[in-house]
């Protein structure tokens, strides 16, 4: 699987292209400017892009707006967006041609390289992976209202977890529940928020976003 | 035909004004002017180092009341130019007599009493000429209507019109009328010159402008090298018990797990764990610490974007509204984006509102930025409140905050910094 970096910090970018290599990627190129993104993408074609919100030269968020222009250019192009913070605000922008392929994750996650390498693969899948940390925002701001309310702590966690991106299996895995009660716990989700239910793992967390979003 | 109307019905407002206001100038005027040099004249026999101040204090309230109501009538803006008291002053007759001299000291003191001269004379006149000119045609018409008759046998003057028959009276009439629409072109004018006359004597003087200017700056400057200290004990605090001590503790267990790693794999892999747990609560704390110094989405997106995101963070539905077209400077924008952020964090802990709007936008020079809530109201500036916070970080850029806050809600806090965008 080809793979287009960009990262400023040397450290970083050469970590990332060690770990990615480990992990049997192939990095077409690691760029270190918003131009030199933008370049690598539209020349190289790669199967996903991971990304830095902040790129020289105007070091603010130009890998944030190189990616979601190439994505304008290239629909459903596979991006996963690295940042030292992560907003709702981005995520929102992320999510919003609701093509998939999109992750949004914070820089510590790369310590985890097996969840890192598995966001990555999911994004070039076209899923998704969203931070943890813009779901529990997304859930706590949400929690006074009644059909989020009326979730059992259980739904609650699936629900997180679906947010995030995760599969059925994984789901199971990650709660130590099996398959099947995942899939119950999902359609009553499903139920209680009037969504209907859908195999599509990348349709159901913009589902879940979407109506999260409904102010 | 409006246009007329309303030309008419606003003569006959500045005229009505003119009306109360010339009690004010007369009575008013010069019952505190004869107070104030009474008062003023038996200080040397120390009854007047008590009244003096009280007496004073009339004097200011009368101006000041000239003050807003020439904002609110004729927009003409009469600056304010009373020093203030220092905060140490002392209570009792002490007290009372160092307000004296302060207040004698205070050119603006004597302003004022001139002003009380110039407002029973010149002052009075143009209010007088403002009321007549809209009242004194009434005279006439009415003369012309029948009251002629009550003058058959003697001669009435009205102006220059010598009444004593019908035709003489519609004459009386018509000179009225002539007054009349002398009275809708001038009248209002005339309102607007008393106030004119007024800011001229009122008004402070160039120097005392900067002198107060100055003062304003000194203030402002000590509160903002104060916040600046005092931010940086505190970003040096929260480095120094987090995210430093975490990183020690990170090497010494990277030190153990060196030694380990051979002789004890399983212990070696548990503090590889713990590190890397430290780590991670490391880039949190820096993470938090950059927010409280400059949030990334301002350095990122400018002002307006920070203000959604911040929003997008409350427990409470918001929506936010901003039409920037460029952006302030870094110290502005970071100013604004904090007392938003306290403003909301207020709406948040103390109004129970379910719904907060935040306004913001730069028209004439002015970043003006509101935040409404739908809460219980009662907020108040200056009881310790974040409200006085918000207030100290405007301050250092001229800019000012206003809170309307009704008990039963809603609360707006209105904030304005005079800035450009680029």
């Amino acid at each position: 699987m080809r793979v287009v970096l960009a990262e400023d910090l040397f450290l970083l970018r050469d970590g990332l292209v060690r770990m990615l290599e480990a992990y049997d990627f192939e990095v077409a190129a690691a760029v270190e400017t918003g131009p030199e993104l933008t370049r690598a993408l539209a020349e190289l074609e790669p199967d996903v892009a991971v990304v830095d919100v902040r790129l020289p030269p105007s070091h603010t968020d130009e890998g944030l707006q190189c990616a979601l222009a190439a994505r304008r250019s290239r629909p459903g192009l596979p991006v996963l967006v690295l940042s030292q913070h992560v907003e709702q605000l981005y995520a929102r922008e992320l999510l919003a041609d609701g093509n998939g392929g999109i992750g949004y994750l914070l820089k510590d996650r790369v310590f985890d390289a097996d969840q890192f390498i598995d966001a990555v693969r999911r994004v070039a899948a076209g899923g998704t992976a969203m931070d943890p940390q813009v779901i529990s925002q997304l859930l706590s701001r949400r929690s006074q209202d009644k059909p989020i309310g009326g979730l059992t702590p259980r739904e609650r966690e699936v629900m997180e977890l679906m947010a995030q991106g995760r599969s059925n299996a994984a789901i199971a895995g990650q709660m130590v529940i099996t398959e099947r009660a995942v899939a119950k716990h999902t359609s009553n989700i499903f139920g209680k928020l009037g969504l209907p239910p859908s195999d599509d793992d990348n349709r159901r967390v913009l589902a879940v976003l979407a109506y999260l979003d409904r102010g | 035909m409006y246009a007329s109307r309303s030309r008419i019905r606003g003569s006959m407002l500045a005229a009505g004004r003119s009306f109360v206001l010339g009690f004010a100038a007369t009575a008013g005027s010069i019952t505190l002017f004869v107070l104030s040099v009474l008062s003023i004249a038996f200080v040397l026999l120390g009854i007047g180092l008590i009244t003096t101040p009280y007496v004073l204090h009339l004097v200011r309230r009368h101006a000041n009341q000239r003050r807003l109501l020439a904002v609110s009538w004729c927009d003409v803006r009469i600056p304010v130019p009373y020093r203030r008291f220092p905060p140490d002053l002392r209570t009792g007759i002490t007290g009372q007599v160092e307000r004296t001299v302060l207040m004698l000291k205070d050119p603006a003191t004597w302003r004022d009493l001139r002003w009380l001269l110039v407002d029973m004379t010149a002052g009075y006149v143009l209010l007088a000429v403002s009321f007549a000119l809209m009242v004194y045609p009434v005279e006439g018409i009415v003369l012309a209507a029948g009251l002629w008759r009550v003058f058959e046998d003697s001669t009435y003057w009205y102006g220059f019109v010598p009444v004593s028959s019908q035709a003489t009276g519609l004459a009386a009439a018509a000179l009225g009328i002539a007054v009349f629409h002398v009275g809708l072109w001038a009248s209002r004018p005339l309102l607007r010159l008393h106030f004119a006359l007024a800011r001229s004597v009122l008004a402070p003087t160039h120097e005392q402008e900067m002198a107060q200017r100055i003062d304003r700056l000194t203030e402002t400057r000590h509160e903002a090298v104060d916040t600046a200290a005092s931010e940086l004990r505190r970003i040096e605090r929260d480095l120094h018990d987090g995210a430093q001590a975490r990183l020690v503790a990170m090497g010494m267990n990277l030190g153990t797990i060196e030694a380990l790693v051979e002789k004890d794999p399983a212990q070696a892999k548990k503090l590889l764990a713990m590190a890397r747990a430290s780590s991670a609560e490391a880039l949190t704390e820096l993470r938090d610490l950059v927010r409280g110094i400059h949030p990334p989405v301002l350095a990122e997106r400018g002002l307006g974007d920070a203000v959604k995101a911040l929003a997008l963070r409350l427990p409470v539905e918001s929506e936010v509204n901003v039409e920037l077209a460029g952006r302030a400077e870094a110290p502005v924008e970071s100013a604004a984006y904090f007392a938003v952020s306290e403003a909301l964090t207020n709406a948040v802990k103390h109004s129970g509102a379910e719904r907060i709007w935040v306004d913001v936008h730069h028209a004439e020079g002015m970043l003006r930025i509101s935040v409404t809530d739908s809460g219980r109201g009662g907020a108040a500036i200056g009881t310790g409140s974040g409200l006085s916070g918000i207030e100290r970080r405007l301050g250092t850029f001229d800019g000012v905050l206003a809170v309307s806050s009704p008990a039963g809600g809603p609360t707006m806090v209105t904030m304005e910094i005079p800035c450009a965008l680029s």
